[in-house]
């Protein structure tokens, strides 16, 4: 009596076991299909850009697009010159830099390092609000508010600038800078700190010396990928920028940036199968490839921190 | 201040009959003794009065008073959570960091009251601190020690800074060919020296030690404890531990805490062989704790 209940208990377990292996087997199935989907959009976006960039470069050489001065596609004399659009999105990105860079890690710094509780319940939530706001909203506000403020310091500057557009950006990734910096500073052991303070450092000495060094990597991850989200920004750029594909290092002037370019033609009428529609996807690879290339490095950046402590 | 210390044992009640505190009663090992025996005479150098302590509304150390003799090793023990921690950070107004603690009474330090008198960061340039996790910074092992000497206003030649520095903590020999190295690529044990090293750099009169050896090997540890006896000629060294033996062999006197207050402090040998209190027997027998 006794062996047999044993056995069919041990029979039942049995059972149990692989019912659930099944189950877990589902799970796990539905779990990696979430994951791969990412994965195959990216992929297929890549595909997408590179099939139709050898359509335009089977027309317009690589060499045209690298050497010529001027981005016409739209004119009659028609010039594929990467250049006038990569520069105005740097022009932006560079601005949009200044702008972030340090105002995020200083605010960054002063969450972490010296803001009381109180002051960080009201500082973090607004940054969060800040990073929430669609990029729409921005641009307008640029548009309608950084703008005229700009004009009336300097008179000349027209209504469509890289300026305008590279300041609002740049208040836009703020939130990215100083969010993930913060985390890092916040990664920092404490008693590397307290290391500082024992040998008689006072407060900035050891935030400067020893907790945001310690920090580096994280910091400087978040620079690159706020960087790579402003080289993608399109909205801001759309309606405060201008059209002007323009190779120009001059903040006051109007642009174009790839990005705006994309949209302008996406927008408009440009038939497909012509040469202005095929050129957009060279445009979009060039930048597709300039973010990757950020993102990969941020994640180095990011893996030799982890080592670091 | 004077050179005795009989207030110490105002928190001991039956014991009437002083002089535990005189210096020449001192029993460690003749060898140790060159440099202090010298001088002969001891003197107070931190003078703890009536302290209480607080991490907000839980009290950590209640009345504590207690002399720390110039230039001798003071051993604090006790159970865990006792305070030893809480009473060595007081001492370099470490505890000013945490937020919501609060400190009553007055620790002097020749005389000065470190509270009221200093600047709490010219307090920890007097008083160095080790504590229990080897602590270096992510730079180069010299960078280390150069770090403290430079904020303090340094001058002089770093490279004969670091390594004389390296050499009182016995670890120059190990990585004077490597001196650019990162900290973390040494050991827990040359870790810990060099967190020594760095706070010898600074040069302070005092340095705390927070159970220094919890994290070392007893190789790494039998180093760390001839170099405090090295540091005891020219340094005032206190330093917390949960190792009786090792107490007893570095340590000039020990002072015992249970649950925040001050039991007795007395020279070591004699506080290993006879205590006073009976919970410090217990404590030494092993028999709590
Ligand atoms: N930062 C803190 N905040 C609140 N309470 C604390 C803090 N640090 C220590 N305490 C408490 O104060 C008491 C004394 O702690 P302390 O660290 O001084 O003990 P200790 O004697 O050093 O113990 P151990 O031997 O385990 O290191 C303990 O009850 C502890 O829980
Ligand atoms: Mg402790």
């Amino acid at each position: 009596m006794n062996g047999a209940s044993n056995i069919a208990s041990r029979n039942i377990d049995l059972a149990v076991k692989a019912r659930r292996g099944f189950g877990e087997r589902i799970i796990r199935f539905v779990l990696a299909g979430c994951a791969l989907v990412s994965v195959l959009v990216t992929v297929a976006i890549a595909a997408t850009l590179i099939y139709e960039s050898v359509g335009f470069f089977r027309d317009v050489s690589v060499l045209r697009f690298l050497t010529e001065s001027q981005w016409t596609p739209q004119f009659v004399d028609k010039q594929f010159g990467i250049w006038p659009l990569l520069s105005g999105t740097l022009l932006v990105t560079l601005i949009a830099a200044l702008v972030a860079m340090p105002i995020g890690l200083f605010s960054a710094i002063y969450i972490a390092e010296y803001a009381g509780d109180r002051i960080r319940r009201v500082l973090k939530p607004g940054l969060e609000v800040l990073a929430g706001v669609p990029t729409v909203v921005y641009g307008w506000f640029a548009l309608t508010f950084v703008t005229p403020v700009l004009q009336s310091i300097f008179p000349s500057l027209g209504v469509y600038n890289a300026l305008s557009a590279g300041l609002v950006v740049g208040i836009m990734i703020i939130p990215m800078v100083a969010s993930i910096s913060e985390d890092a500073i916040r990664a920092v052991p404490r008693a590397l700190a307290e290391g500082g303070y024992a040998l008689g450092g006072t407060k900035i000495e050891v935030v400067s010396t020893i907790v945001v060094p310690g920090a580096l990597s994280g910091i400087v991850a978040s620079f690159i990928l706020a960087l790579s989200r402003a080289i993608g920004e399109t909205m801001i750029v759309t309606l405060a920028a201008g059209a002007t594909p323009n190779l120009t290092i001059n903040p006051a002037e109007s642009i174009q940036t790839m990005t705006a370019f994309i949209v302008q033609v996406s927008l408009g009428d440009t038939p497909h199968g012509t040469i202005v529609y095929k050129s957009i996807f060279a445009v979009g690879l060039t930048l597709f490839l300039i973010t990757l290339g950020m993102n990969l490095l941020a994640n180095v950046i990011i893996r030799r921190y982890k080592e670091s402590y | 201040m004077s050179t005795e210390s009989p207030e110490v044992n105002e928190v001991i009640e039956q014991t009437p009959h002083a002089g535990d505190g005189a210096p020449p009663t001192d029993q460690l090992a003749p060898t140790l003794m060159s440099a202090t025996d010298a001088a002969n005479t001891t003197r107070t150098k931190i003078e703890i009065e009536n302290l209480n302590f607080w991490y907000g509304r839980k009290q950590a150390l209640t009345d504590i008073s207690l002399a720390i003799q110039e230039r001798r090793v003071t051993a604090f023990i006790g159970p865990s959570g006792c305070g030893k921690s809480t009473l060595l950070r007081c001492l370099n107004r470490m505890n000013d960091l945490i937020p919501g603690a609060r400190l009553e009474g007055t620790v002097r330090v020749d005389g000065h009251d470190i509270y009221n008198a200093s600047d709490a960061v010219v307090v920890r340039r007097h008083i160095g601190m080790v504590f229990q996790k080897p602590n270096p910074f992510p730079k180069s092992i010299y960078q280390n020690i150069v770090w403290g000497a430079k904020i303090n206003g340094f001058s002089g030649q770093p490279d004969e800074l670091v390594e004389r520095c390296l050499r009182q903590a016995a670890l120059w020999d190990e990585v004077k060919d490597r001196l650019g190295d990162n900290a973390y690529n040494l050991s827990g044990g040359q870790q810990q020296r060099l967190c020594i090293a760095r706070a010898l750099a600074v040069e302070p009169e005092i340095l705390l030690m927070d159970e220094p050896a919890s994290a070392l090997d007893p190789i790494a540890t039998t180093k760390l404890e001839e170099t405090i006896l090295d540091l005891r000629e020219r340094y005032t060294v206190v330093i917390v531990t949960h190792n009786m033996h090792q107490a007893r062999r570095v340590s000039d006197e020990t002072a015992f805490f249970y649950i925040g207050q001050l039991i007795e402090k007395t020279p070591t040998e004699q506080l290993f062989t006879r205590p006073r209190e009976q919970r410090t027997e217990d404590y030494i027998m092993g028999r709590f704790g």
